[in-house]
């Protein structure tokens, strides 16, 4: 019921259909990662998806902003079913919980940039993804560009801006026989950049 | 409820018109055998759909009344003026100011047509979201490309907030006798009877481009065969006006005038901006703005003939 409304809400406001450029929606066990420039970006994703696969796709989202008010947290958990990550953690594997919903089967939702970046286009990856795709070399690694977020909803602003947003999805890949982390980093970065 | 009893006829016919067009259409895509006749028949069934749809949205809003036809042109607004900032190139820092446009300055627009406040209707974004909107730009201290940033949102509010919100404005005059929906139905079925006629005359009779850069199926054949029977259109139609025959004809010319040039002028605006469409929205008619881009030059022209010289 709030699912079906968030994604009426994110249609009437910024549009956001999915474009199926590289590959098609499919039950196969898939990282999504995307460019990340606003709050909107998740939902956004998640929308673009059918409707069938809502509910094996799920957002990774930090601990700190979605897990923080009881709105935002029930939406992650009981809507999204979204995979809390906590970005401050020092001490134990902050992947452990993606690493978890891997091995369960599910499909993630990621923003490898860590942060909601300024730029037109993204910043650096962290090596997160990286890790995740050598421990599931099974797993299709689909890249996902989100445009015109950023001008929607920039970093720091309240209301969304009704402009047509719409998720590229390309082609998928995986972490190639004996490349570097900052290659393969790189490699994925501008199979992003590539839809922008 | 006179007032609506010449609307449940005049909606009647268009209906009737629409049924004639899906026979033809129906009956014409058993008959072609050309590839290219084919998409051309195909592009004619969607808009035919299409159509369908969207009288059936004008009917409902028309026989419902004037806060109902006020929605549906808040709406039809919304999408012509997201339309227009999506292939818009802004900066982030345009935000505030295309937050107001739509969060302010749309729903501001409406509501004074609501209480038919015709003065403020007609300054309120030419001047003040003109004086307004640049001073938000400003405060973000970006000034790469400002002048062409701030240009712009003043130019998408202008069209898709004011010049479309003289169409439901029309039901703010006392016409005496005559109620007003009758010319925003007047209005509407000259300025899409336009369309539709210059579309099927280029087909049959298009020979030589009017303007081959801007808009390139666009022909003189299809402006004058089309038009001239568009503007024989608006002359049958007085009896629904306060126009006597030869002024319903001389109204519908110049509907007909404008929303041809609003038409060229808007395709212009969207080939500089790098597209073929304003967006998908409409099957076979790309996006709202493609579908209401001669009303935006139509409608106020329209609205200050009749205000200046019918209304008391």
């Amino acid at each position: 019921m709030i699912g079906t409304l968030i994604v009426a809400a994110t249609r009437l406001v910024v549009g956001g259909q999915g474009v199926w450029i590289g590959c098609g929606p499919s039950e196969r066990q898939r990282i999504y990662f995307a460019n990340h420039s606003s709050h909107l970006d998740t939902i956004l994703v998640w929308a673009a998806m059918p409707p069938e696969l809502r509910q094996r796709v799920r957002p990774v989202a930090a601990a700190d902003y979605w897990g923080k008010g009881r709105v935002q947290r029930h939406i992650a958990l009981k809507v999204l079913n979204a995979v809390l990550i906590d970005r401050q953690t020092r001490s134990s594997d902050p992947l452990e919980p993606l690493k978890a919903a891997l091995s369960a089967g599910d499909s993630l939702i990621l923003f490898p940039e860590g942060t909601r970046g300024t730029g037109e286009l993204p910043s650096p990856f962290k090596p997160g993804l990286y890790h995740l795709a050598k421990a599931f070399p099974q797993v299709e690694l689909v890249p996902v560009f989100l445009d015109n977020l950023r001008r929607a909803l920039p970093k720091g602003s309240l209301v969304p801006v009704p402009l047509s947003c719409v998720a590229r999805f390309g082609t998928p890949m995986h972490l190639e026989q004996g490349e570097t982390k900052p290659a393969f980093l790189e490699r994925a970065r501008e199979a992003v950049t590539g839809m922008a | 409820m006179s007032d609506f009893g010449t609307m449940h006829y005049l909606i009647g016919g268009v209906v009737a018109l629409l049924v004639v067009a899906s026979l033809v259409g129906w009956a014409v895509s058993r008959s072609v055998t050309s590839e290219a006749g084919r998409e051309t028949v195909a592009n004619l069934n969607a808009r035919i759909k299409a159509w369908w749809v969207m009288v059936a949205i004008f009917a409902v809003a028309f026989l419902f009344g004037k806060a109902v036809t006020l929605l549906l042109f808040v709406a039809v607004s919304f999408y012509c003026l997201r339309e227009f900032y999506s292939l818009t190139p802004t900066h982030p820092s345009d935000h505030p100011a295309m937050a107001a446009a739509f969060y302010i300055f749309l729903p501001l627009q409406y509501w004074l047509v609501w209480i038919d406040w015709v003065t403020m209707l007609t300054i309120a974004i030419p001047v003040y979201a003109f004086l307004a909107l640049p001073v938000l730009s400003m405060l973000k201290g970006v000034t790469a490309d400002y002048l062409q940033r701030v240009a712009k949102i003043q130019w998408g509010l202008m069209l898709a907030v004011f010049c479309i919100s003289h169409a439901p404005a029309l039901l703010m005059l006392d016409l005496g006798g005559v109620p007003p929906v009758q010319l925003l139905f007047f209005l509407v079925t000259v300025v899409q009877m336009s369309d539709v006629l210059q579309y099927v005359a280029g087909k049959l009779f298009g020979r030589h481009k009017m303007a081959p850069n801007v808009s390139p199926s666009k022909t003189w054949e299809g402006l004058v065969v089309g038009g001239l029977a568009a503007t024989g259109v608006g002359a049958a139609l007085w009896w629904i006006t306060p126009f006597s025959p030869l002024e319903a004809a001389g109204m519908a010319f110049a509907i007909v005038v404008a929303g041809a040039l609003g038409g060229l002028v808007l395709s212009a605006v969207k080939r500089s901006l790098g597209a073929k469409d304003w967006g998908a929205m409409i099957q076979g008619h790309g996006g709202a703005l493609d579908r209401m881009d001669s009303v935006t030059f139509a409608a106020p022209l329209f609205f200050h003939l009749t205000n200046y010289f019918f209304a008391r």
